[in-house]
C-alpha cells in the first residue's frame, strides 16, 4: 500500500510541472503503455473525451482510501459504515450543488444509462393511470430511445421530435406535441455526436405549465454547461461521472422534491428505496470529488472553446469538401468536432488517425455497429454515403495546442491518402 | 479486433489505383451501404497481367481489395474466377464477424472485372 501512496504522490508532484499530466495522473500510460502494438513510441493525442475522460488524480487521490483502509458499509451503525456514509453524504452534496439541486434529490446508480433508464422507466410505470403518452427527440442517446422504443411496445405512444439541420429541435414542435395523456418529455442538454445544445429552459417552462414531467440527459453537458435544475424547470436530470474526469461506474439521477417514481429494482432500502443496493462507495466519492472539480472549472470551458474552434477552421480551411455538422458558435458544446469528410469512410479514417496515435470516433455504419450510420447524422438530414465520412473529435480540459497542431499536420495527409483509393473521388465528386 | 495482415494490408495497400490500359472494369457495393470497391484489371493470353483497385470502404474494405489483387495477379481468368470471398478473408487471417458481409466484396468486384473483359471480347 505504501507503494501505492508513494506513487500518487510522485504523480502528483509531477503534474504540477506538467499540465498534460495533471488532470489524469496516466503520466506512464499517457506516453505510450496502453494500446501496446501500434504505438511506435510517437505522440499520443486523446480526442475522445466524449467517449470517456482520463481521470483527474485528485479525484484518484479522492477514492483510493476507499478502495483500500476505509472499507465500511454506509448502512452499518459502526464508525467503519459511518465513516463511509459521511463520505457519500459529501459526495451528494457536491453533486447537488454543481446542479443548483439540493442533496436530497440526487440518487446515486451507476452511471447514465441506468439513469436514464430509471428516469423514463420509473416515471412511465409510476404515471400510467395518468396517460400513456411520451414525447423525446430524434437524437437522443440509444439509452433514451431505445427505453423509449421499449416501452411503445408496451402500450405506450410515443412522439419523436424531429430536427433541423443542425440537430435543434424546433420549440414550436414541442409545443404541437403535448396531449392532455402526456405524462413525461425527454431531451438531451447537448448531443454527445454533434454536440447541438437544446432550448432546455424554454422546453422546461413549456412541461411545467402543462404538468408534463422533463427529464434531461445532461450526460455531455455536465462540467461544459451551467445547469439549473430550478431555473430550467427540470424533474429529472442524469449524469455519468466518467465523463467529467471521474471513475466509470459511477453517475447521478436527479428527482425533484415530490417527483414520484417506481424503481427498476428492490433490495434493501438504499438510495431512498429507489435505488437500493450497497453503494459504490469509492465510485461515488469519486464521483464527488469530479462534480466539486467541475464546479470550481467551469470557467475553463472557454480554453476548451478556443482550441475547438482552431481545430474545427483548421480542418476546414485545409481540407476541401467537408461538411461541418451540428451549429456552430454559442450553440455547440465547448469541446466538440464533428466533421463529415467527403469521399472516404469513417473507420479507415480513425485506423489510419491510431496507428499516428490520434484517437477519435466517428459515425460511420462500421462503427455504429449497425449497417447504417449514426441515427444522429440521419435525423440531421445527412445522406447515407456522406454520413459514413463522419469524424468526430472531442477535446478535453488536458487538451493542448500541441495536439491540436498536430491534429491538424496529420489529419490532411491522411485523408488526401484515403481519397487517392477512393472510386468516389474521380467517377462521382460532382454528383455528392 | 482486426489482424495484423489486414492492418498490413490498409496500410501498405497493394495494387492502388485506376488501370489506365485495362481490357476489364467492375464495381460492387454502394455508397449507402459504406462499401464500394472498384476492379480494373487487364487480361492478355488469358492471364491476367495486371490489376488496380479502389475502394471507398472501412479497414476490412480496403485489406481485402489490396489482397484480392495479389491473390488473382499473374493468375489465369478460370484460377481467378475460382477464388471467393472467404478464401480472400482467410487469406488475411479472418476478418471479425461483422465484417465478413458487408465488406467483403473483393472478389466479386474481381469477378464482375472479369465479366465485363468476357463481355467486351465477345462483342
Amino acid at each position: 500500500m505504501y507503494n501505492l501512496n508513494d506513487n500518487l504522490q510522485e504523480n502528483s508532484k509531477r503534474a504540477e510541472n506538467n499540465p498534460q499530466e495533471k488532470y489524469s495522473g496516466m503520466g506512464q500510460a499517457g506516453q505510450g503503455g496502453q494500446t501496446g502494438q501500434r504505438d511506435q513510441g510517437g505522440r499520443r493525442v486523446y480526442m475522445d473525451n466524449s467517449a470517456t475522460t482520463p481521470q483527474d488524480y485528485r479525484v484518484t487521490e479522492a477514492m483510493t482510501a476507499f478502495m483500500t483502509e476505509t472499507y465500511g458499509n454506509p448502512s452499518s451503525i459502526h464508525q467503519f459504515g459511518r465513516v463511509a456514509r459521511t463520505a457519500v453524504e459529501k459526495a451528494r452534496g457536491q453533486a447537488a450543488e454543481l446542479i443548483g439541486a439540493t442533496p436530497a434529490e440526487i440518487v446515486f446508480l451507476s452511471g447514465g444509462t441506468e439513469a436514464n433508464n430509471l428516469a423514463i422507466q420509473g416515471v412511465a410505470n409510476a404515471r400510467a393511470n395518468k396517460g400513456r403518452h411520451l414525447i423525446t427527440t430524434a437524437v437522443e442517446h440509444h439509452a433514451v430511445l431505445d427505453v423509449m422504443t421499449q416501452l411503445s411496445k408496451k402500450g405506450f405512444e410515443l412522439t419523436v421530435l424531429p430536427v433541423d439541420s443542425e440537430g435543434l429541435v424546433n420549440l414550436a414542435d414541442v409545443q404541437a406535441a403535448f396531449r392532455p395523456d402526456t405524462i413525461l418529455i425527454s431531451v438531451m442538454h447537448a448531443n454527445n455526436e454533434i454536440g447541438s445544445i437544446q432550448p432546455i429552459a424554454e422546453i422546461g417552462t413549456l412541461a411545467r405549465e402543462r404538468g408534463v414531467l422533463f427529464h434531461v440527459d445532461a450526460v455531455q453537458s455536465l462540467s461544459k454547461l451551467p445547469i439549473s435544475v430550478i431555473d430550467m424547470n427540470i424533474d429529472l436530470l442524469s449524469v455519468s461521472g466518467h465523463k467529467i474526469y471521474g471513475p466509470k461506474g459511477v453517475g447521478a439521477l436527479y428527482i425533484r422534491k415530490g417527483v414520484k417514481i417506481l424503481p427498476m429494482a428492490y433490495g434493501g432500502g438504499q438510495e431512498r428505496n429507489i435505488r437500493p443496493g450497497t453503494e459504490n462507495v469509492a465510485g461515488i466519492v469519486g464521483f464527488g470529488e469530479a462534480c466539486r472539480l467541475a464546479a470550481e472549472g467551469l470557467g475553463g470551458v472557454f480554453a476548451i472553446e478556443r482550441l475547438r474552434d482552431k481545430l474545427l477552421n483548421g480542418i476546414v480551411e485545409s481540407i476541401p469538401d467537408v461538411i461541418v455538422n451540428g451549429p456552430l458558435g454559442d450553440l455547440r458544446l465547448c469541446n466538440n468536432v464533428n466533421v463529415c469528410i467527403k469521399f472516404i469512410e469513417g473507420e479507415s479514417l480513425l485506423l489510419s488517425l491510431d496507428m499516428q496515435g490520434i484517437a477519435a470516433s466517428s459515425g460511420s455504419a462500421c462503427t455504429s455497429g449497425s449497417l447504417d450510420p449514426s441515427h444522429v447524422l440521419m435525423a440531421i438530414g445527412l445522406p447515407h454515403e456522406i454520413a459514413h465520412g463522419s469524424l468526430r473529435l472531442t477535446l478535453g480540459k488536458q487538451t493542448t495546442e500541441e495536439d491540436v497542431d498536430y491534429v491538424l499536420e496529420k489529419l490532411p495527409p491522411i485523408v488526401e491518402r484515403l481519397r487517392a483509393m477512393s472510386p468516389l473521388c474521380d467517377c462521382e465528386a460532382s454528383q455528392l | 479486433m482486426y489482424s495484423e495482415k489486414v492492418i498490413d494490408h490498409f496500410n501498405n495497400p497493394r495494387n492502388v489505383g485506376d488501370l489506365a490500359d485495362a481490357n476489364g472494369v467492375g464495381q460492387v457495393g454502394n455508397a449507402k451501404c459504406g462499401d464500394i470497391m472498384k476492379i480494373s484489371l487487364r487480361v492478355e493470353g488469358d492471364v491476367i497481367q495486371d490489376i488496380k483497385f479502389k475502394t471507398f470502404g472501412c479497414g476490412a474494405a480496403v485489406a481485402t481489395s489490396s489482397m484480392v489483387t495479389e491473390m488473382v495477379k499473374g493468375k489465369t481468368v478460370q484460377e481467378a474466377l475460382a477464388v471467393t470471398n472467404k478464401a480472400v478473408a482467410e487469406a488475411l487471417g479472418g476478418l471479425p464477424g461483422e465484417k465478413l458481409h458487408c465488406s467483403n466484396l473483393a472478389a466479386d468486384a474481381v469477378h464482375a472485372a472479369l465479366n465485363d473483359y468476357a463481355e467486351k471480347k465477345g462483342n
